[in-house]
């Protein structure tokens, strides 16, 4: 997976699965590089993973975007995941466990939620933007 | 890529190690069954030490696999699930329902072997010797 090793942000173009291994591998990289421990690589592995599937899934292309948004006191990665598909019309709905319109198990928003300290959707029909970020405070040695 | 399926008397032994696009795993899903059927093996490992993600549909779909697996005859045990991969299926809601699950292969082997052996079949090479 490459990573630009000081860049503070950038983007990757989801259009099909092989892009989903790709942003997940990033936002992994970018953890470990920020010294997380393996769960939190693994969370928001997971959570990347499940919102760019989602774009595959409800709105066949979109982008995600993986932010280092650290500062002195807490390390803190950021995600964006966007689409220009029909939208989440309900999202309240969205974001109750076990709803799910795509023939899944409805365990992804919600469940991407658990693993994120912060999460946001906006939506509306041919703009959907999900945002959400981990955060973990910096040690002695981070 | 395909994911290899080895063959070890009547069971057969497959390990996912590297991150597989959906079209990979739905391969791997066909492939298994396929080669279960084939020789009619008895057991079924799947080996996920090196898998770091394991995301909703990875989930659901090695669980299905499981699932088929066993629905045609074969006794499943899925082993080697890292911890972290655990705790982030767990806080998502998700989990592997109806797979039973161990810390390596040497246990995944050897819960396959007591589960073959409870069924209390004969085994392929029992057959053929018979032959």
């Amino acid at each position: 997976m490459t990573v630009p090793p000081e860049a503070a942000e950038f983007t990757i173009p989801i259009r099909d699965s092989t892009d989903v291994l790709r942003a997940r591998g990033s936002a992994r990289e970018l953890a470990a590089r920020l010294k997380l421990g393996s769960a939190d690589q693994t969370r928001l592995a997971t959570a990347v993973s499940e919102l760019t599937r989602n774009i595959l899934q409800y709105a066949g292309e979109g982008t995600c975007t993986i932010i280092n948004a650290s500062d002195d006191h807490q390390r803190c990665i950021r995600v964006i995941v966007e689409d220009h598909g029909p939208g989440i019309p309900d999202i309240p709905l969205a974001l109750r466990d076990g709803y799910s319109t795509g023939g899944g198990l409805g365990a992804g928003l919600p469940g991407v939620q658990r693993l994120m300290d912060e999460f946001q959707i906006t939506s509306q029909p041919g703009h959907t933007c999900l945002t959400m970020a981990m955060n973990r405070p910096r040690t002695p040695f981070t | 890529m395909r994911i290899p399926i080895l063959r070890l008397g009547d069971i057969l032994l497959t390990s996912i190690q590297v991150d597989l696009t959906d079209a990979e795993v739905m391969q791997f899903q066909t492939d298994v069954l396929h080669a279960i059927a084939d020789i009619e093996a008895r057991g079924l490992v799947i080996e996920i030490t090196a898998l770091e993600v394991v995301d909703s549909f990875m989930a659901r779909t090695i669980n299905d696999t499981a699932n088929m697996a066993q629905m045609i005859g074969a006794e499943v045990v899925v082993c080697g699930m890292r911890p972290a991969v655990a705790l982030t299926l767990i806080e998502m809601g998700r989990g592997l329902i109806g797979v039973e699950t161990t810390f390596n292969l040497n246990e995944g082997l050897a819960r396959l072997n007591k589960k073959i052996a409870q069924r209390g079949d004969s085994s392929l090479t029992d057959d053929e010797d018979a032959v």
